[in-house]
């Protein structure tokens, strides 16, 4: 059931990509990419990974694609359909160097057959029954990463000033 | 478990993001791919932590963060570059370029 789910999502997310590459408009690509999210969201919550699945949801497909789609609404690019595919020998280069790091990456991951440890999914799993699905999350990120943590609200705040000063008319 | 087939699943959309970086000259659809590799490695991360423990989806909590900043900046970046080019195509910005 679960493999079955798999790749049925799998086949989603991978067609989902391959639109976002090859669709003419920026609004096109959008929309398959928010499909290619929530079917990554769909494989986390197969991999046992609630939490992240519903951030992936929120954030990813709410927040961030609406970002970007107000972006592209702002600039007015949903209809100039201009030709930005490199052609040529370009391409022809770039299938050749891309399809070689496919070929390193599928032979590594498939020669050595990776499984699941006790280590990682039982504990994963026990701390899911012990704390709950947010607490399985938040119980090593306020003890072990707190520093981190409190790190990426500054990166954060840093990013709303630098969002805000670059999109900013006038000098700077 | 589909851990083998997550990271196989992660690679083939890291690869096809790559592929979108390469040829596609709309920086705002490179940037897009350049979200989905980051969503790709995420992905390998989710797998792995079924080995090796949760830290794996704290550092997905991370990368997912960054990649919120970065885009925020991102597009900040690119709405500034279209108010001096009126373009968003990648060959039209030579002033680096060599």
């Amino acid at each position: 059931m679960i493999q079955v789910l798999f790749y049925l999502f799998a086949g989603v997310a991978i067609g989902g990509a391959l639109g976002v590459v090859m669709s003419k408009s920026p609004v096109g690509s959008l929309l398959f990419m928010v499909a290619t999210l929530a079917s990554i969201a769909a494989t986390y919550v197969l991999l046992e990974a609630h939490f992240l699945a519903a951030i992936q949801v929120i954030v990813y497909a709410g927040a961030i694609m609406v970002l970007f789609l107000f972006v592209i609404m702002l600039l007015n690019l949903g209809h100039d359909y201009q030709k930005d595919l490199k052609g040529g020998l370009f391409a022809l280069i770039s299938f050749g160097v891309v399809g070689a790091l496919a070929g390193v990456l599928a032979r590594e991951v498939g020669a050595i057959g990776i499984t699941e440890t006790p280590a990682g999914g039982l504990a994963i799993d026990a701390a899911l029954v012990e704390h709950g699905v947010v607490g399985a999350i938040a119980q090593p990120l306020y003890t072990t990463y707190v520093v981190p943590f409190e790190i990426t609200g500054i990166l954060l705040l840093v990013a709303i000033v630098g969002a805000v000063v670059l999109a900013k008319k006038g000098p700077v | 478990m589909i851990i083998t087939e997550a990271l196989v699943l992660s690679a083939m959309l890291f690869v096809i993001g790559t592929f979108g970086v390469l040829i596609r000259r709309n920086a705002i659809i490179m940037f897009l791919c350049i979200e989905l590799q980051l969503n790709a490695v995420n992905l390998a991360f989710v797998a792995f932590s079924r080995v090796w423990g949760i830290d794996g989806q704290i550092f997905v909590f991370f990368v997912m963060t960054v990649a919120a900043a970065e885009a925020a900046v991102g597009l900040a970046i690119i709405i500034s570059i279209f108010r001096h080019y009126e373009t968003v195509n990648v060959d039209n910005f030579k002033l680096l370029r060599w």
